[in-house]
């Protein structure tokens, strides 16, 4: 009993900790191209960043192959495969790409996930309606960024 | 920019000139002949006015052999059904003056030629219509009847029969002239990335046709072979409705169908196919 409230209360702390440590979309420092801050001030979790490489706002791999995900269906050719990439590109760098690629690379076709203004014609999702008045939320979130990060960096070859 | 972004970028080019030769990617090297006597020419040297593009191709030649094959003959080919329903409504009395289409075009054959020239500059309307707008036209205004739903599946088996006797013509659309600044329109729109995405019509079926994305072969995004019957949707698609369906993919705000913007983006979609063969109705995926 003890120690699960203990456990339950430090959980708290920590949720609340990350909670007050998260860079909002518009406060994020870019140098270089790259971050260097986590973005949720927690690390990420590979294992949840590999779901998302296939699934909901992420789908990198509607554009990306990565031989490690090759139980899935269905890799893109539009940007260069992914592995590897943890070889090429620092924590920082990749954090930097995944928030905003178009600062590493100009005009990239891929998309900005961590951005939450200057759209023209921002949708409501998939609906093909306008997006309402209310707060913009981004691809995807601090922590899924961390996320999806801490994936990449298990992309090694070398 | 530094170092890597280049090297990187490099890569990105290797990768893409890599799959562009492979069998899967490029646009296959089949032929398109209907019903063993409609030649349909399937490529073609761009227009003169696309900078950034050799050689145009039709959506067909980026599907799977057996998707192609169900277009080869009319037989086969599903959305036949439709037209032949819009051959009946053709001669289908409707509407206060008495009149069917037939009643004044007699027959549908008269039309061959005229699916290839549109979306037109009308001098009676002063504005540039597309084949849709034409038809309702003479539906309210020749007949007394209602007009039919812009995307609905009355309208879209009479836009294929028109089509379908025009198959084989190169597809010639008017950019000058008074459809000018239409056209213009139409071409400032294909470039803009919209939504959260930030993608435009060029970003996929100019700068990436032959490749995947996803499970999707990108091809030219050529409107030469609309309507087109979806094995998807099982359906005869309009060209609105197509281009709706790719602009709400990158999470925006779609225009109407039978907008403003979107007659100027037909239009301008169209003259990027200026040369290839109407080819509607097709299939596709
Ligand atoms: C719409 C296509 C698209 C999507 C979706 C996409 N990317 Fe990219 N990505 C690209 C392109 C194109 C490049 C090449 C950079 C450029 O534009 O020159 C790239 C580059 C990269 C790079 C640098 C690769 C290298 O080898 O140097 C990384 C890392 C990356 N993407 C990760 C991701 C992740 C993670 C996601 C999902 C959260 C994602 N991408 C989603 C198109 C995309
Ligand atoms: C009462 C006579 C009349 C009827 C009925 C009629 N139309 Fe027309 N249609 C016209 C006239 C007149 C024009 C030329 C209009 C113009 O140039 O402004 C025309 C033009 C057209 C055109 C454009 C031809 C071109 O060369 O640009 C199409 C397509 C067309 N009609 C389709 C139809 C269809 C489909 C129907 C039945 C739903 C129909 N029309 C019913 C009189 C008629
Ligand atoms: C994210 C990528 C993407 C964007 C952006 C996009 N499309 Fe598409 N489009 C597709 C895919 C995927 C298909 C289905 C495969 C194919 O034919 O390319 C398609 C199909 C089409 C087709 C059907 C082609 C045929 O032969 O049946 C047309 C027409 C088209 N797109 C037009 C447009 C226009 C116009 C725009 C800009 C408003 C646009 N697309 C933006 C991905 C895209």
């Amino acid at each position: 009993m003890k120690s699960a409230t203990g456990l339950a209360i430090a959980a708290m702390i920590a949720a609340t900790a990350a909670w007050s440590d998260v860079i909002k979309p518009d406060e994020v420092v870019f140098v270089d191209g790259a971050v260097e801050a986590s973005l949720s001030g927690v690390s990420g979790d590979p294992v949840v960043g590999a779901e998302l490489m296939n699934k909901g706002s992420g789908n990198c791999i509607a554009c990306h192959q990565v031989s490690a995900l090759s139980h899935l269906p269905f890799h893109g050719e539009i940007g260069p495969p992914l592995d590897g990439v943890a070889d090429r590109w620092s924590q920082a760098e990749l954090r930097g790409i995944v928030a905003n690629a178009k600062i590493m690379f100009e005009d990239s076709m891929m998309p900005s996930f961590y951005r939450v203004d200057g759209f023209i014609r921002l949708g409501d999702a998939y609906t093909g309606k306008a997006h309402s008045d209310g707060e913009v939320q981004p691809l995807l979130t601090a922590q899924q960024v961390e996320d999806v990060v801490a994936y990449l960096n298990t992309l090694k070859e070398e | 920019m530094k170092r890597p972004q280049i090297l990187t970028r490099a890569m990105a080019v290797t990768v893409a000139t890599l799959c562009a030769a492979s069998a899967s990617a490029d646009p296959d090297e089949d032929s398109l002949t209907i019903n063993g006597e409609i030649e349909i020419m399937t490529e073609a040297a761009a227009p003169a006015h696309l900078d950034d593009v050799d050689t145009i191709y039709s959506g067909w030649r980026f599907r799977s052999d057996e998707t192609q094959s169900m277009q080869m003959d009319d037989f086969d080919n599903p959305a036949m059904i439709f037209v032949e329903a819009a051959a009946e409504a053709w001669d289908q009395v409707e509407g206060t003056e008495g009149k069917s289409c037939g009643t004044c075009h007699d027959d549908v054959d008269n039309m061959r030629g005229v699916r290839a020239v549109y979306p037109k500059w009308s001098e009676t309307a002063g504005e540039v219509r597309t084949l849709e707008h034409q038809i309702n036209d003479c539906r309210e205004n020749q007949m007394g009847a209602d007009s039919w739903n812009y995307t609905g599946g009355d309208m879209a088996a009479m836009v294929g029969l028109i089509s379908s006797v025009s198959r084989g013509l190169p597809v010639n659309v008017a950019i000058d002239g008074p459809a000018q600044s239409t056209w213009e329109m139409g071409k400032e729109l294909y470039y803009t990335r919209t939504g959260q995405l930030e993608l435009s019509c060029a970003n996929c079926h100019e700068d990436s046709y032959g490749l995947m994305i996803r499970a999707d072969h990108l091809s030219q995004g050529q409107i030469n072979g609309f309507p087109t019957y979806r094995l998807k949707n099982t359906k005869l698609n309009s060209v609105h409705g197509r281009f709706k369906g790719c602009v709400r993919d990158t999470r925006a705000e779609t225009y109407k169908p039978g907008s403003t913007e979107f007659i100027a983006l037909e239009l301008y979609v169209a003259s990027r196919g200026n040369g290839l063969s109407v080819e509607g109705p097709s299939v596709r995926n």
